[in-house]
C-alpha cells in the first residue's frame, strides 16, 4: 500500500476532486439562482424556461452530460475551452457539473422561497421596492436561509458526483485515481477503503455544518 | 370637500367569473379618513388592493394626487412608494430587525443616507410606542407590536395616502386599542387614510366617512353617526343588526 501510494498521486488526486467541487459548487450556485428567480418571476416565458431548464436537466443522467461534452460539444461542434485536451476537460467537467447541479440549487431555492409567506413579497412591493429589489433585500436572503439544509444535501452529492467526471479526465481526479490502481495493481480492499474514506472526510463535516447552519440561520416566525 | 387624492373611476374587476368590483366609484380627499366597512367576500379588500395595484383592474381608472396609477415597473414602484399599506398579517420583513424594516423603505427606494434614515425610524418608532424594540426580529414582538412598527414602516415612506386592510383583526382582543390608538393619533395628524376595519369605535371616532360594500358594489355612504344610527339601505341595516348582535 505505501508503494501504491508512492506511485500514484492520491493527495493530488483528492485536490483535483476538491476543486471541481469548489468550482462547480460556485457555478451552480449562480446558474441555480438565475434558474430560481427566473421560476419565480412575474414573467411567463422567463417561468416557462427555468422548469423547462430544470426538468430537462434533473431527468438527464449526469454521465450523459459529461460525455456529451467532450464529444458531442467539443469534438463534434468544435466548442473547445482550450487547445490542451486535459485542460479543456477539466473546464468542461466543471460547466457539465455546474449545469446538472444548478437545477437541483433551484429547486432547492425554491423551497426556500416557499417558506416565506406570501405577504413578505406584498410588504415589498407596497413600500415601493421594484422587483429586483425585492428578490435582492427580501426574497433571496430569506429563500437562501431556508434553503441551507436541502443546498447542502445538493453540495454533498455533488462532491460525490464528481467521480462522474472521471470519465473524461482519466486518471486526474479520485475515482479516476483509483480505478487506474485498480487496473495496475489488482483490486485491493484497502486502497478502496483508503478512498471511500477521503470522501467521507470531504462530506461528512459539511453534513455536520449545514445541518448546524439551517437551525442556526434560520428565519424566525 | 378637500382636493381629491385618491380617486376611482368606474373601476371593475373579476376573478375569474366573480365580479368582484362593479363600478367603484369613490374619491377620498386629503386628509379624509374613510372607512369601508361589508360583509365577508364584498371586496373590501380587493378594492383596497387595487389602490396600490397589487390587485390589477379590467376597467375604469385609478389615480392618486393627479397621476394615473402606472400598470408596472418602476413607475408602479415610485407610486407604490407614496402609498403606505397595512396589512392583516403585519408582513414585517422576518429576517430583518425592527429598525431595518423601517429603513428600508427610505433607504434603498428613497436614497436617504442610513444614518439619517435610523434617525428617523428611531422618530417614529417612538412615535408608535416601540422604540425600545429596535434590535429586536419581528417574531420576538407581539402582534400588537408588529402593527405598530408595520405603520411606522409605511409611515417612513411619508406616503400621501394609507391603506390598512383589517389591521387588527389578527389580534388579541387586548392588544387591539394600542394599534387604533395609534391609528387615531395618525387621523388626527392629517393623515388620508382608507381602513378596512369592523371597529366601531375607531370609525366614530377617527372617520369622516364610512362606504358599505356589498357584492362588489358600494352600496351607501354617510358620515359614522348617520351609518351606524341611521342606515338607509336595507343591506346595510342587515349588516350592521349581524355585527351589532355580537
Ligand atoms: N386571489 C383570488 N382569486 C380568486 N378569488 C378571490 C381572490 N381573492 C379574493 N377572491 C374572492 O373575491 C371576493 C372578494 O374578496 P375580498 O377578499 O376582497 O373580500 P373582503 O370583503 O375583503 O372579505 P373579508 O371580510 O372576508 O376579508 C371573495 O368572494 C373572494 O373569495
Ligand atoms: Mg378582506
Amino acid at each position: 500500500m505505501g508503494d501504491i501510494l508512492s506511485n500514484y498521486n492520491v493527495l493530488g488526486a483528492f485536490w483535483v476532486t476538491i476543486q471541481l467541487s469548489v468550482l462547480a459548487a460556485i457555478g451552480s450556485l449562480l446558474i441555480g439562482t438565475v434558474v430560481a428567480i427566473m421560476r419565480v418571476s412575474p414573467v411567463a416565458v422567463l417561468r416557462g424556461l427555468g422548469t423547462a431548464y430544470v426538468n430537462i436537466i434533473r431527468n438527464t443522467p449526469l454521465t450523459l452530460l459529461m460525455v456529451f461534452s467532450v464529444l458531442g460539444l467539443s469534438l463534434l461542434l468544435g466548442l473547445q475551452i482550450s487547445e490542451q485536451a486535459s485542460t479543456n476537460a477539466y473546464w468542461w467537467a466543471v460547466i457539465m457539473l455546474s449545469v446538472y447541479h444548478a437545477a437541483f440549487v433551484c429547486e432547492a431555492l425554491r423551497s426556500g422561497v416557499n417558506t416565506i409567506p406570501a405577504g413578505q413579497a406584498e410588504a415589498a412591493r407596497s413600500i415601493g421596492l421594484t422587483f429586483a429589489q425585492s428578490l435582492r433585500e427580501v426574497l433571496l436572503p430569506q429563500a437562501f436561509r431556508g434553503a441551507i439544509a436541502p443546498l447542502g444535501s445538493t453540495l454533498i452529492a455533488l462532491i460525490k458526483n464528481t467521480t462522474v467526471a472521471a470519465l473524461i479526465l482519466g486518471a486526474t481526479e479520485a475515482a479516476g485515481t483509483l480505478s487506474k490502481i485498480t487496473e495496475n495493481e489488482g483490486a485491493q480492499l484497502p486502497i478502496f477503503f483508503l478512498f471511500a474514506l477521503g470522501f467521507v472526510l470531504l462530506t461528512l463535516p459539511l453534513g455536520v455544518l449545514f445541518t448546524s447552519m439551517s437551525q442556526r440561520l434560520a428565519v424566525k416566525r | 370637500m378637500a382636493e381629491p387624492l385618491v380617486v376611482m373611476q368606474d373601476v371593475n374587476k373579476h376573478f375569474g367569473d366573480l365580479h368582484v368590483l362593479k363600478d367603484i366609484n369613490l374619491t377620498v380627499g386629503k386628509g379624509e379618513v374613510v372607512i369601508l366597512i361589508g360583509p365577508s367576500g364584498s371586496g373590501k379588500s380587493t378594492l383596497c388592493r387595487t389602490i396600490n395595484r397589487l390587485e390589477t383592474f379590467e376597467t375604469g381608472s385609478i389615480s392618486i394626487d393627479g397621476k394615473q396609477l402606472p400598470e408596472e415597473g418602476k413607475a408602479l414602484a415610485d407610486l407604490r412608494a407614496d402609498v403606505g399599506m397595512v396589512f392583516q398579517s403585519f408582513n414585517l420583513f422576518a429576517h430583518k430587525t425592527i429598525l431595518e424594516n423601517v429603513t428600508l423603505g427610505p433607504i434603498k427606494v428613497r436614497g436617504v443616507p442610513k444614518a439619517e434614515a435610523d434617525t428617523r425610524a428611531r422618530e417614529l418608532l417612538e412615535r408608535v410606542g416601540v422604540a425600545h424594540q429596535a434590535a429586536k426580529y419581528p417574531a420576538q414582538l407581539s402582534g400588537g407590536q408588529q402593527q405598530r412598527v408595520a405603520i411606522a414602516r409605511s409611515l417612513a415612506m411619508n406616503p400621501k395616502v394609507m391603506l390598512f386592510d383589517e389591521p387588527t383583526s389578527a389580534l388579541d382582543p387586548e392588544m387591539i386599542n394600542e394599534v387604533l390608538d395609534v391609528m387615531v393619533e395618525l387621523a388626527r395628524s392629517g393623515m388620508t387614510m382608507i381602513v378596512v376595519t369592523h371597529e366601531m369605535g375607531f370609525a366614530r371616532k377617527a372617520a369622516n366617512r364610512v362606504v358599505f360594500l356589498d357584492g362588489g358594489q358600494i352600496v351607501e355612504q354617510a358620515d359614522p353617526e348617520t351609518f351606524f344610527t341611521n342606515p338607509t339601505s336595507e343591506r346595510a341595516k342587515d349588516f350592521l343588526s349581524k355585527i351589532l348582535t355580537h
